[in-house]
Protein backbone atom coordinates (compact mmCIF):
# COMPACT_ATOMS: atom_id res chain seq x y z
CA UNK A 1 0.00 0.00 0.00
CA UNK A 2 2.67 2.37 0.87
CA UNK A 3 4.90 1.36 -2.20
CA UNK A 4 1.63 2.62 -4.30
CA UNK A 5 1.16 5.92 -2.67
CA UNK A 6 4.57 6.78 -3.31
CA UNK A 7 4.87 5.67 -6.68
CA UNK A 8 1.73 7.49 -7.51
CA UNK A 9 2.92 10.42 -5.28
CA UNK A 10 6.51 10.48 -7.16
CA UNK A 11 5.17 10.21 -10.75
CA UNK A 12 2.40 12.87 -9.72
CA UNK A 13 4.84 15.24 -8.22
CA UNK A 14 6.12 15.97 -11.51
CA UNK A 15 2.74 17.32 -12.29
CA UNK A 16 2.90 18.87 -8.89
CA UNK A 17 6.08 21.24 -10.24
CA UNK A 18 4.46 21.98 -13.30
CA UNK A 19 1.83 23.50 -11.35
CA UNK A 20 3.90 25.14 -9.02
CA UNK A 21 6.37 26.65 -11.40
CA UNK A 22 2.86 28.26 -13.16
CA UNK A 23 1.27 29.60 -10.03
CA UNK A 24 3.53 30.20 -7.29
CA UNK A 25 6.73 30.74 -9.16
CA UNK A 26 5.60 32.80 -12.37
CA UNK A 27 2.03 33.95 -10.53
CA UNK A 28 0.37 32.71 -14.02
CA UNK A 29 -2.60 30.75 -13.25
CA UNK A 30 -3.13 28.23 -15.93
CA UNK A 31 -5.04 25.16 -16.95
CA UNK A 32 -2.64 24.46 -19.60
CA UNK A 33 -1.77 20.96 -18.08
CA UNK A 34 -5.22 19.46 -18.02
CA UNK A 35 -4.23 19.12 -22.06
CA UNK A 36 -0.34 19.04 -21.56
CA UNK A 37 -0.83 15.85 -19.39
CA UNK A 38 -2.66 13.48 -21.55
CA UNK A 39 -0.94 14.73 -24.33
CA UNK A 40 2.73 13.25 -22.83
CA UNK A 41 0.28 10.58 -21.98
CA UNK A 42 -0.27 10.14 -25.67
CA UNK A 43 2.51 10.88 -27.21
CA UNK A 44 4.68 8.43 -24.73
CA UNK A 45 2.27 5.51 -25.82
CA UNK A 46 2.54 6.35 -28.91
CA UNK A 47 6.20 6.51 -29.50
CA UNK A 48 6.53 3.42 -27.59
CA UNK A 49 3.59 1.59 -29.30
CA UNK A 50 5.48 2.50 -32.67
CA UNK A 51 8.74 1.08 -31.08
CA UNK A 52 10.65 3.65 -30.18
CA UNK A 53 13.17 3.98 -26.94
CA UNK A 54 11.37 4.62 -24.10
CA UNK A 55 13.68 7.35 -23.22
CA UNK A 56 12.92 9.05 -26.57
CA UNK A 57 9.47 8.93 -26.02
CA UNK A 58 9.72 10.04 -22.63
CA UNK A 59 11.74 13.23 -23.90
CA UNK A 60 9.63 14.19 -27.07
CA UNK A 61 6.75 13.57 -24.36
CA UNK A 62 8.53 16.39 -22.86
CA UNK A 63 8.99 18.13 -25.83
CA UNK A 64 5.38 17.99 -27.23
CA UNK A 65 3.71 19.61 -23.93
CA UNK A 66 6.01 22.42 -23.53
CA UNK A 67 5.65 23.43 -26.98
CA UNK A 68 1.76 23.25 -25.64
CA UNK A 69 3.04 25.83 -22.72
CA UNK A 70 4.62 28.02 -24.99
CA UNK A 71 1.96 28.56 -27.08
CA UNK A 72 -0.11 29.25 -24.01
CA UNK A 73 2.42 31.16 -23.26
CA UNK A 74 2.73 33.21 -26.82
CA UNK A 75 -1.36 33.80 -26.70
CA UNK A 76 -1.46 35.25 -23.33
CA UNK A 77 1.51 37.59 -24.71
CA UNK A 78 0.27 38.22 -27.64
CA UNK A 79 -3.47 39.08 -27.14
CA UNK A 80 -2.69 40.43 -23.49
CA UNK A 81 -5.89 37.66 -22.34
CA UNK A 82 -5.71 36.49 -19.13
CA UNK A 83 -3.57 33.68 -18.58
CA UNK A 84 -6.26 31.16 -17.70
CA UNK A 85 -8.16 31.91 -20.54
CA UNK A 86 -5.34 31.50 -22.92
CA UNK A 87 -4.72 28.05 -20.79
CA UNK A 88 -8.58 27.09 -21.63
CA UNK A 89 -8.46 27.75 -24.94
CA UNK A 90 -5.24 25.58 -25.53
CA UNK A 91 -6.51 22.82 -23.12
CA UNK A 92 -9.30 22.78 -25.38
CA UNK A 93 -7.33 22.58 -28.60
CA UNK A 94 -4.88 19.89 -27.54
CA UNK A 95 -8.04 17.30 -26.54
CA UNK A 96 -8.47 17.27 -30.20
CA UNK A 97 -4.41 16.60 -30.72
CA UNK A 98 -4.53 14.46 -28.25
CA UNK A 99 -6.85 12.07 -30.13
CA UNK A 100 -4.92 12.43 -33.54
CA UNK A 101 -1.89 11.35 -31.59
CA UNK A 102 -3.67 8.50 -30.03
CA UNK A 103 -4.41 7.40 -33.56
CA UNK A 104 -8.19 8.60 -33.17
CA UNK A 105 -9.38 6.69 -30.28
CA UNK A 106 -9.91 7.41 -26.58
CA UNK A 107 -7.73 4.99 -25.19
CA UNK A 108 -4.59 3.40 -26.02
CA UNK A 109 -2.97 0.39 -23.84
CA UNK A 110 0.41 -0.12 -23.06
CA UNK A 111 -0.34 -3.50 -22.08
CA UNK A 112 1.87 -5.46 -24.70
CA UNK A 113 4.56 -3.51 -24.82
CA UNK A 114 5.62 -1.74 -21.70
CA UNK A 115 9.22 -0.94 -21.36
CA UNK A 116 9.25 1.81 -18.49
CA UNK A 117 7.18 -0.12 -16.55
CA UNK A 118 9.58 -3.50 -17.28
CA UNK A 119 12.29 -0.61 -16.28
CA UNK A 120 10.82 -0.20 -13.26
CA UNK A 121 10.15 -3.87 -11.86
CA UNK A 122 13.66 -4.50 -12.32
CA UNK A 123 15.13 -1.74 -10.32
CA UNK A 124 15.32 -3.73 -7.42
CA UNK A 125 15.16 -7.20 -8.40
CA UNK A 126 15.50 -7.99 -4.13
CA UNK A 127 12.29 -6.36 -3.39
CA UNK A 128 9.81 -6.15 -6.42
CA UNK A 129 6.99 -4.06 -4.55
CA UNK A 130 9.74 -1.54 -3.61
CA UNK A 131 11.22 -1.59 -6.89
CA UNK A 132 9.13 0.35 -8.71
CA UNK A 133 9.32 3.21 -6.17
CA UNK A 134 13.18 3.24 -6.16
CA UNK A 135 12.74 3.89 -9.87
CA UNK A 136 10.25 6.61 -9.80
CA UNK A 137 12.09 8.14 -6.54
CA UNK A 138 15.62 8.22 -8.88
CA UNK A 139 13.69 9.66 -11.95
CA UNK A 140 12.08 12.50 -9.21
CA UNK A 141 15.46 13.06 -7.75
CA UNK A 142 16.80 13.94 -11.27
CA UNK A 143 14.00 16.40 -12.09
CA UNK A 144 14.87 17.87 -8.62
CA UNK A 145 18.35 18.31 -9.21
CA UNK A 146 17.75 19.56 -12.68
CA UNK A 147 15.21 22.28 -11.27
CA UNK A 148 17.24 23.39 -8.11
CA UNK A 149 20.08 24.24 -10.51
CA UNK A 150 18.19 25.54 -12.93
CA UNK A 151 16.54 28.34 -9.95
CA UNK A 152 20.31 29.01 -9.03
CA UNK A 153 21.28 30.37 -12.35
CA UNK A 154 20.52 33.71 -13.66
CA UNK A 155 17.89 33.13 -15.93
CA UNK A 156 16.17 30.54 -13.11
CA UNK A 157 16.59 34.14 -10.34
CA UNK A 158 14.90 36.17 -12.60
CA UNK A 159 11.85 33.96 -13.79
CA UNK A 160 11.31 33.72 -9.74
CA UNK A 161 11.38 37.62 -9.50
CA UNK A 162 9.10 37.40 -12.58
CA UNK A 163 5.86 36.40 -10.13
CA UNK A 164 6.71 38.34 -7.01
CA UNK A 165 7.64 41.70 -9.20
CA UNK A 166 7.82 42.14 -12.81
CA UNK A 167 9.50 45.40 -12.91
CA UNK A 168 12.76 44.05 -10.84
CA UNK A 169 13.24 41.75 -14.01
CA UNK A 170 12.82 44.68 -16.58
CA UNK A 171 14.87 46.59 -14.45
CA UNK A 172 16.92 43.48 -15.00
CA UNK A 173 17.39 44.40 -18.34
CA UNK A 174 15.96 40.78 -18.74
CA UNK A 175 12.86 40.08 -21.47
CA UNK A 176 9.92 39.24 -19.27
CA UNK A 177 7.99 37.88 -22.36
CA UNK A 178 10.92 35.11 -23.47
CA UNK A 179 11.02 34.51 -19.60
CA UNK A 180 7.56 34.09 -18.96
CA UNK A 181 7.14 31.86 -22.16
CA UNK A 182 10.12 29.80 -21.38
CA UNK A 183 8.72 29.67 -17.79
CA UNK A 184 5.18 28.25 -19.29
CA UNK A 185 6.88 25.96 -21.50
CA UNK A 186 8.64 24.60 -18.68
CA UNK A 187 6.06 23.80 -16.52
CA UNK A 188 3.94 22.48 -19.52
CA UNK A 189 6.98 20.16 -19.99
CA UNK A 190 6.66 18.78 -16.73
CA UNK A 191 3.31 17.57 -17.06
CA UNK A 192 3.47 16.16 -20.23
CA UNK A 193 6.63 14.16 -18.26
CA UNK A 194 4.13 13.21 -15.54
CA UNK A 195 1.48 11.79 -18.12
CA UNK A 196 3.82 10.02 -19.97
CA UNK A 197 5.09 8.24 -16.55
CA UNK A 198 1.25 7.87 -15.41
CA UNK A 199 0.40 6.43 -18.61
CA UNK A 200 3.81 3.90 -18.34
CA UNK A 201 2.22 3.00 -14.94
CA UNK A 202 -1.73 2.74 -15.29
CA UNK A 203 -1.16 0.74 -18.65
CA UNK A 204 -2.84 2.48 -20.98
CA UNK A 205 -2.93 6.44 -22.68
CA UNK A 206 -6.45 7.91 -22.01
CA UNK A 207 -7.56 10.94 -23.86
CA UNK A 208 -9.86 12.22 -20.58
CA UNK A 209 -6.30 11.77 -18.22
CA UNK A 210 -6.22 15.14 -17.98
CA UNK A 211 -9.61 15.95 -16.20
CA UNK A 212 -9.00 17.40 -12.83
CA UNK A 213 -5.29 17.20 -12.67
CA UNK A 214 -4.80 21.27 -12.16
CA UNK A 215 -6.49 21.21 -9.12
CA UNK A 216 -4.79 18.03 -7.93
CA UNK A 217 -1.72 19.36 -8.25
CA UNK A 218 -2.49 22.84 -6.57
CA UNK A 219 -3.79 20.60 -3.71
CA UNK A 220 -0.74 18.80 -3.80
CA UNK A 221 1.30 22.24 -3.70
CA UNK A 222 -0.80 23.68 -1.04
CA UNK A 223 -0.57 20.44 1.45
CA UNK A 224 3.40 20.97 0.69
CA UNK A 225 2.88 24.74 1.81
CA UNK A 226 1.20 23.66 4.95
CA UNK A 227 4.04 21.18 5.68
CA UNK A 228 7.11 23.34 5.47
CA UNK A 229 7.52 26.73 5.35
CA UNK A 230 10.70 27.83 3.48
CA UNK A 231 11.80 31.03 1.49
CA UNK A 232 14.58 29.00 -0.41
CA UNK A 233 13.03 27.87 -4.07
CA UNK A 234 15.59 24.69 -3.32
CA UNK A 235 13.35 23.85 -0.17
CA UNK A 236 10.04 24.77 -2.04
CA UNK A 237 10.92 22.23 -4.72
CA UNK A 238 11.60 19.41 -2.10
CA UNK A 239 8.40 20.90 -0.75
CA UNK A 240 6.45 20.27 -3.44
CA UNK A 241 7.35 16.43 -3.77
CA UNK A 242 6.35 15.56 -0.24
CA UNK A 243 3.14 17.54 -0.67
CA UNK A 244 2.24 15.42 -3.74
CA UNK A 245 3.10 12.18 -2.09
CA UNK A 246 0.90 12.92 1.24
CA UNK A 247 -1.71 14.53 -0.94
CA UNK A 248 -2.05 10.92 -2.89
CA UNK A 249 -2.12 9.27 0.91
CA UNK A 250 -4.85 11.54 1.65
CA UNK A 251 -6.91 10.00 -1.97
CA UNK A 252 -5.24 6.67 -1.04
CA UNK A 253 -7.14 6.83 2.54
CA UNK A 254 -10.63 7.79 0.77
CA UNK A 255 -10.66 5.21 -1.85
CA UNK A 256 -9.95 2.70 0.82
CA UNK A 257 -11.97 3.73 3.42
CA UNK A 258 -14.07 6.17 2.38
CA UNK A 259 -16.66 3.61 2.46
CA UNK A 260 -16.86 4.09 6.14
CA UNK A 261 -18.45 7.37 6.31
CA UNK A 262 -20.44 6.58 3.22
CA UNK A 263 -17.37 7.94 0.51
CA UNK A 264 -17.26 6.99 -2.93
CA UNK A 265 -13.92 7.46 -5.07
CA UNK A 266 -16.19 9.96 -7.09
CA UNK A 267 -16.49 11.77 -4.42
CA UNK A 268 -12.39 12.41 -4.09
CA UNK A 269 -12.77 15.68 -6.58
CA UNK A 270 -14.76 17.04 -4.11
CA UNK A 271 -12.53 16.64 -1.77
CA UNK A 272 -9.74 17.95 -3.40
CA UNK A 273 -11.78 21.15 -4.14
CA UNK A 274 -11.97 21.49 -0.13
CA UNK A 275 -8.65 21.09 0.17
CA UNK A 276 -7.99 23.79 -2.41
CA UNK A 277 -10.05 25.90 -0.76
CA UNK A 278 -9.00 25.59 2.68
CA UNK A 279 -5.26 25.55 1.97
CA UNK A 280 -6.39 28.89 0.89
CA UNK A 281 -7.75 30.20 3.50
CA UNK A 282 -5.63 28.73 5.72
CA UNK A 283 -2.57 30.96 4.13
CA UNK A 284 -4.90 33.96 4.52
CA UNK A 285 -5.11 33.59 8.17
CA UNK A 286 -1.34 32.91 8.24
CA UNK A 287 -0.56 35.72 6.00
CA UNK A 288 -2.55 38.02 8.03
CA UNK A 289 -0.65 36.97 10.81
CA UNK A 290 2.24 37.72 9.86
CA UNK A 291 1.33 41.13 8.45
CA UNK A 292 -0.17 42.43 11.55
CA UNK A 293 2.61 41.22 13.81
CA UNK A 294 3.80 43.71 15.86
CA UNK A 295 7.31 42.06 17.07
CA UNK A 296 7.69 41.69 13.63
CA UNK A 297 7.19 45.68 12.70
CA UNK A 298 9.20 46.18 15.95
CA UNK A 299 11.97 44.81 15.39
CA UNK A 300 11.96 46.60 11.00
CA UNK A 301 12.15 49.52 13.02
CA UNK A 302 14.54 48.86 15.40
CA UNK A 303 16.87 47.41 12.25
CA UNK A 304 16.35 50.28 10.70
CA UNK A 305 16.57 52.68 14.01
CA UNK A 306 20.22 51.01 14.48
CA UNK A 307 21.11 52.20 10.96
CA UNK B 1 24.60 62.26 -21.24
CA UNK B 2 20.99 62.44 -21.48
CA UNK B 3 19.13 64.52 -24.26
CA UNK B 4 15.30 64.76 -25.49
CA UNK B 5 14.96 66.60 -28.36
CA UNK B 6 11.00 67.97 -29.09
CA UNK B 7 9.66 65.10 -26.70
CA UNK B 8 5.64 65.16 -27.26
CA UNK B 9 3.19 62.35 -24.86
CA UNK B 10 -0.04 62.17 -25.99
CA UNK B 11 -2.16 59.89 -23.34
CA UNK B 12 -5.98 58.87 -25.05
CA UNK B 13 -5.05 60.18 -28.72
CA UNK B 14 -7.58 60.84 -30.79
CA UNK B 15 -10.15 60.52 -28.52
CA UNK B 16 -12.21 63.33 -26.29
CA UNK B 17 -9.87 62.13 -23.27
CA UNK B 18 -7.08 63.28 -25.21
CA UNK B 19 -3.97 64.79 -22.65
CA UNK B 20 -0.73 65.95 -24.08
CA UNK B 21 1.50 65.14 -21.13
CA UNK B 22 4.52 66.06 -22.19
CA UNK B 23 4.69 68.82 -24.99
CA UNK B 24 7.80 69.44 -27.27
CA UNK B 25 10.30 69.21 -24.26
CA UNK B 26 13.97 69.49 -25.15
CA UNK B 27 16.85 68.97 -22.56
CA UNK B 28 20.05 67.87 -22.62
CA UNK B 29 22.05 66.70 -19.70
CA UNK B 30 25.78 66.21 -19.96
CA UNK B 31 27.06 63.27 -18.11
CA UNK B 32 28.06 63.70 -14.46
CA UNK B 33 25.23 66.34 -14.13
CA UNK B 34 22.55 66.15 -10.98
CA UNK B 35 19.47 67.73 -11.90
CA UNK B 36 16.71 68.70 -9.70
CA UNK B 37 13.12 68.19 -11.10
CA UNK B 38 10.32 70.20 -9.36
CA UNK B 39 6.80 71.06 -10.88
CA UNK B 40 3.12 70.72 -9.62
CA UNK B 41 0.76 67.93 -9.46
CA UNK B 42 -0.05 66.48 -12.87
CA UNK B 43 3.07 68.90 -14.76
CA UNK B 44 4.61 65.86 -16.14
CA UNK B 45 7.25 64.79 -14.28
CA UNK B 46 6.77 61.00 -14.11
CA UNK B 47 5.47 60.63 -17.60
CA UNK B 48 8.96 62.26 -18.64
CA UNK B 49 10.46 59.88 -16.46
CA UNK B 50 8.55 57.37 -18.40
CA UNK B 51 9.36 58.18 -21.46
CA UNK B 52 12.66 58.29 -21.03
CA UNK B 53 12.73 54.46 -19.20
CA UNK B 54 10.80 53.47 -22.05
CA UNK B 55 7.65 52.64 -20.28
CA UNK B 56 5.42 55.28 -22.05
CA UNK B 57 5.93 55.36 -25.92
CA UNK B 58 6.06 59.45 -27.07
CA UNK B 59 4.45 60.59 -29.75
CA UNK B 60 6.99 62.77 -31.29
CA UNK B 61 10.17 63.21 -30.49
CA UNK B 62 13.55 61.34 -29.42
CA UNK B 63 15.46 59.53 -26.30
CA UNK B 64 18.89 59.95 -26.47
CA UNK B 65 21.29 58.23 -24.03
CA UNK B 66 24.78 58.43 -24.20
CA UNK B 67 24.67 59.77 -28.53
CA UNK B 68 22.48 56.89 -28.98
CA UNK B 69 18.89 57.12 -29.67
CA UNK B 70 17.03 54.48 -28.20
CA UNK B 71 13.37 56.24 -29.12
CA UNK B 72 12.58 52.57 -30.34
CA UNK B 73 13.73 50.38 -27.58
CA UNK B 74 11.53 48.44 -25.54
CA UNK B 75 11.75 49.32 -21.91
CA UNK B 76 13.75 46.00 -20.75
CA UNK B 77 16.62 46.78 -23.11
CA UNK B 78 16.84 50.85 -22.59
CA UNK B 79 16.92 49.09 -18.47
CA UNK B 80 20.62 48.49 -18.91
CA UNK B 81 21.45 52.34 -19.69
CA UNK B 82 18.67 53.64 -17.06
CA UNK B 83 18.57 53.38 -13.55
CA UNK B 84 15.23 54.22 -11.95
CA UNK B 85 13.91 54.35 -7.90
CA UNK B 86 10.38 54.73 -7.69
CA UNK B 87 8.17 56.91 -4.94
CA UNK B 88 6.94 53.33 -3.42
CA UNK B 89 9.53 51.05 -1.39
CA UNK B 90 7.59 48.49 -2.81
CA UNK B 91 8.49 49.05 -6.58
CA UNK B 92 12.01 48.39 -6.86
CA UNK B 93 12.80 45.01 -5.19
CA UNK B 94 11.18 41.65 -5.21
CA UNK B 95 9.51 41.16 -1.75
CA UNK B 96 9.18 37.49 -1.50
CA UNK B 97 13.03 37.18 -2.63
CA UNK B 98 15.83 37.10 -0.63
CA UNK B 99 17.62 40.54 -0.54
CA UNK B 100 20.86 38.60 -1.95
CA UNK B 101 19.25 37.32 -4.69
CA UNK B 102 17.49 40.84 -5.76
CA UNK B 103 20.93 42.19 -5.64
CA UNK B 104 22.25 39.15 -7.91
CA UNK B 105 19.59 39.91 -9.72
CA UNK B 106 20.40 43.47 -10.49
CA UNK B 107 24.41 43.07 -10.64
CA UNK B 108 24.25 42.27 -13.70
CA UNK B 109 22.00 44.01 -17.04
CA UNK B 110 21.21 42.08 -20.16
CA UNK B 111 20.07 38.64 -21.43
CA UNK B 112 20.17 35.97 -18.40
CA UNK B 113 22.33 33.34 -19.25
CA UNK B 114 21.81 29.62 -17.82
CA UNK B 115 25.11 30.44 -15.48
CA UNK B 116 25.40 30.38 -11.90
CA UNK B 117 23.33 33.53 -10.67
CA UNK B 118 25.45 33.93 -6.93
CA UNK B 119 28.90 32.91 -7.56
CA UNK B 120 30.59 32.68 -4.61
CA UNK B 121 33.18 36.39 -5.80
CA UNK B 122 29.66 38.22 -6.57
CA UNK B 123 28.37 37.49 -3.47
CA UNK B 124 31.54 38.83 -1.17
CA UNK B 125 31.27 41.87 -3.60
CA UNK B 126 27.40 42.30 -2.90
CA UNK B 127 27.99 41.97 0.79
CA UNK B 128 30.23 44.71 0.79
CA UNK B 129 28.32 47.05 -1.30
CA UNK B 130 25.46 46.20 1.30
CA UNK B 131 27.38 47.26 4.17
CA UNK B 132 28.01 51.01 2.25
CA UNK B 133 24.25 51.37 3.26
CA UNK B 134 24.94 50.95 6.89
CA UNK B 135 21.85 49.46 8.12
CA UNK B 136 23.16 46.00 8.83
CA UNK B 137 22.12 44.55 6.07
CA UNK B 138 24.71 42.64 4.65
CA UNK B 139 23.94 40.15 7.80
CA UNK B 140 20.36 39.45 6.71
CA UNK B 141 21.37 38.37 2.91
CA UNK B 142 19.21 35.20 3.57
CA UNK B 143 16.21 37.23 4.30
CA UNK B 144 13.37 38.12 2.09
CA UNK B 145 12.94 41.43 1.47
CA UNK B 146 9.20 42.08 2.83
CA UNK B 147 10.43 41.73 6.21
CA UNK B 148 12.80 44.97 5.55
CA UNK B 149 11.47 48.36 7.10
CA UNK B 150 10.40 50.92 4.28
CA UNK B 151 13.60 53.02 4.84
CA UNK B 152 15.85 49.77 3.99
CA UNK B 153 13.80 48.82 1.23
CA UNK B 154 14.02 51.86 -0.44
CA UNK B 155 18.28 52.21 0.33
CA UNK B 156 18.27 48.60 -1.76
CA UNK B 157 16.36 49.95 -4.50
CA UNK B 158 19.11 52.53 -4.24
CA UNK B 159 21.34 50.25 -4.28
CA UNK B 160 20.03 48.12 -7.07
CA UNK B 161 19.47 50.92 -9.38
CA UNK B 162 22.49 52.87 -9.25
CA UNK B 163 25.62 50.59 -8.36
CA UNK B 164 25.97 49.21 -11.98
CA UNK B 165 26.51 52.96 -12.51
CA UNK B 166 23.76 53.22 -15.54
CA UNK B 167 24.00 55.97 -17.75
CA UNK B 168 21.37 58.38 -16.11
CA UNK B 169 19.80 57.46 -12.93
CA UNK B 170 15.58 58.90 -12.61
CA UNK B 171 14.50 59.46 -8.90
CA UNK B 172 11.27 59.82 -8.73
CA UNK B 173 10.28 61.01 -5.15
CA UNK B 174 11.73 58.58 -3.53
CA UNK B 175 12.25 59.75 -0.53
CA UNK B 176 8.54 61.21 -0.62
CA UNK B 177 6.92 57.82 1.24
CA UNK B 178 9.88 57.72 4.41
CA UNK B 179 9.67 59.13 7.61
CA UNK B 180 12.19 62.17 7.79
CA UNK B 181 15.00 60.54 9.37
CA UNK B 182 14.74 57.71 6.74
CA UNK B 183 14.32 59.82 3.98
CA UNK B 184 17.46 61.80 5.22
CA UNK B 185 19.59 58.47 5.45
CA UNK B 186 18.18 57.77 1.74
CA UNK B 187 18.79 61.03 0.56
CA UNK B 188 22.65 60.79 1.83
CA UNK B 189 22.96 57.59 0.11
CA UNK B 190 21.84 59.16 -2.94
CA UNK B 191 24.54 61.59 -2.61
CA UNK B 192 27.12 59.18 -2.28
CA UNK B 193 25.72 57.16 -5.05
CA UNK B 194 25.59 60.36 -7.55
CA UNK B 195 28.33 61.73 -6.68
CA UNK B 196 30.74 58.59 -5.51
CA UNK B 197 29.61 57.32 -8.82
CA UNK B 198 29.58 60.17 -10.97
CA UNK B 199 26.68 59.43 -12.35
CA UNK B 200 23.83 61.66 -14.46
CA UNK B 201 20.91 62.08 -12.10
CA UNK B 202 17.36 63.19 -12.23
CA UNK B 203 15.69 63.83 -9.19
CA UNK B 204 11.90 64.44 -8.67
CA UNK B 205 11.14 65.66 -5.63
CA UNK B 206 8.16 67.96 -3.71
CA UNK B 207 10.76 69.34 -1.23
CA UNK B 208 11.75 72.88 -1.65
CA UNK B 209 14.40 72.21 0.70
CA UNK B 210 15.79 69.53 -0.92
CA UNK B 211 15.03 70.47 -4.55
CA UNK B 212 16.90 73.93 -3.94
CA UNK B 213 20.09 72.48 -1.83
CA UNK B 214 20.65 68.82 -3.98
CA UNK B 215 22.06 69.18 -7.42
CA UNK B 216 23.82 71.09 -10.16
CA UNK B 217 21.00 72.51 -11.85
CA UNK B 218 17.09 73.20 -10.94
CA UNK B 219 14.24 72.48 -13.76
CA UNK B 220 10.92 73.23 -12.90
CA UNK B 221 8.19 71.74 -15.20
CA UNK B 222 4.27 73.49 -15.64
CA UNK B 223 1.55 71.50 -18.06
CA UNK B 224 4.06 69.36 -20.01
CA UNK B 225 6.82 72.36 -20.10
CA UNK B 226 10.15 73.18 -19.01
CA UNK B 227 9.45 77.16 -17.75
CA UNK B 228 12.50 77.26 -15.58
CA UNK B 229 16.24 76.47 -16.14
CA UNK B 230 19.02 77.19 -13.41
CA UNK B 231 22.30 76.18 -13.08
CA UNK B 232 25.63 77.45 -11.83
CA UNK B 233 25.84 80.20 -9.70
CA UNK B 234 21.97 80.72 -10.04
CA UNK B 235 21.23 77.45 -8.80
CA UNK B 236 24.06 77.79 -6.01
CA UNK B 237 22.69 80.62 -4.39
CA UNK B 238 19.00 79.66 -5.05
CA UNK B 239 17.14 79.68 -1.41
CA UNK B 240 12.99 78.69 -0.36
CA UNK B 241 12.26 81.72 -0.70
CA UNK B 242 13.22 82.47 -4.43
CA UNK B 243 12.21 79.23 -5.33
CA UNK B 244 9.17 80.02 -3.88
CA UNK B 245 8.74 83.44 -5.96
CA UNK B 246 9.88 81.31 -8.94
CA UNK B 247 6.84 79.17 -8.57
CA UNK B 248 4.64 82.50 -8.28
CA UNK B 249 5.64 84.08 -11.18
CA UNK B 250 5.53 80.51 -13.44
CA UNK B 251 1.75 80.02 -11.97
CA UNK B 252 0.82 83.30 -10.26
CA UNK B 253 -0.15 82.39 -5.75
CA UNK B 254 -1.78 78.88 -6.66
CA UNK B 255 1.52 77.05 -6.24
CA UNK B 256 2.88 78.89 -4.02
CA UNK B 257 -0.26 77.60 -1.72
CA UNK B 258 0.41 74.53 -1.98
CA UNK B 259 0.94 72.65 1.25
CA UNK B 260 4.10 70.31 0.42
CA UNK B 261 5.67 73.52 -0.97
CA UNK B 262 5.97 74.67 2.74
CA UNK B 263 6.41 71.08 4.10
N1 LIG C 1 -1.86 56.53 -17.95
C1 LIG C 1 -2.38 57.77 -18.11
N2 LIG C 1 -3.50 57.96 -18.83
C2 LIG C 1 -4.00 59.19 -19.01
N3 LIG C 1 -3.47 60.30 -18.49
C3 LIG C 1 -2.35 60.18 -17.75
C4 LIG C 1 -1.75 58.91 -17.51
N4 LIG C 1 -0.65 59.08 -16.75
C5 LIG C 1 -0.58 60.40 -16.50
N5 LIG C 1 -1.60 61.08 -17.11
C6 LIG C 1 -1.81 62.52 -17.09
O1 LIG C 1 -0.64 63.16 -17.54
C7 LIG C 1 -0.37 64.30 -16.75
C8 LIG C 1 1.00 64.23 -16.15
O2 LIG C 1 1.01 63.26 -15.15
P1 LIG C 1 2.32 62.88 -14.34
O3 LIG C 1 2.03 61.67 -13.55
O4 LIG C 1 3.46 62.82 -15.26
O5 LIG C 1 2.49 64.12 -13.38
P2 LIG C 1 3.58 64.40 -12.25
O6 LIG C 1 4.26 65.66 -12.62
O7 LIG C 1 4.42 63.23 -12.04
O8 LIG C 1 2.64 64.66 -11.00
P3 LIG C 1 2.85 64.28 -9.46
O9 LIG C 1 3.66 65.37 -8.87
O10 LIG C 1 1.47 64.29 -8.92
O11 LIG C 1 3.48 62.95 -9.39
C9 LIG C 1 -1.49 64.39 -15.73
O12 LIG C 1 -2.43 65.31 -16.18
C10 LIG C 1 -2.04 63.02 -15.68
O13 LIG C 1 -3.41 63.06 -15.38
MG1 LIG D 1 4.71 61.83 -10.42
Amino acid sequence: MIEAILVEGLIYAVLALGVFISFRVLDFPDLTAEGAFPLGAAAAAALIGAGAHPALAVLAAFAAAALAGAATGAIYAAFKVPSLLAGIVIMTGLWSVNLRVLGGRANLPLIANNPIMDAAYATLPALPEWSAALFFALVVALVLALLVWFFSTEAGIAMGALGDNEAVVIAAGANPVSLRTAGVALSGGLCGLSGALAASYQGFADVNFGSGVVAAGLASVMVGELMLKSNRIGLQIVRVVLGSIMFRGLMFAGRSYGYLIGMTPNDLRFVTALLVIGAIALGRVRKKRRISSPAAALAGAAQGGAA
Amino acid sequence: MIALESLSVLFNPGTPDERAAIKDLSISVPRGQWVSLIGSNGAGKTTLFNAIAGSVSPAAGRVIIDGLDRSRDAEYLRARFVGRVRQDPGGGTAPDMTVMDNLALASRKGARRLLPAKPRALKLLLKERLAELGMGLEERCDENVSRLSGGQRQALALLMAAFTKPAVLLLDEHTAALDPRNADIVMELTRRFVRGYGLTAMMVTHDMRRAAAEGDRLIMMHEGQIVADLSGQEKKGLSVEGLVRLFKEVRGHEYAEDRDLLS
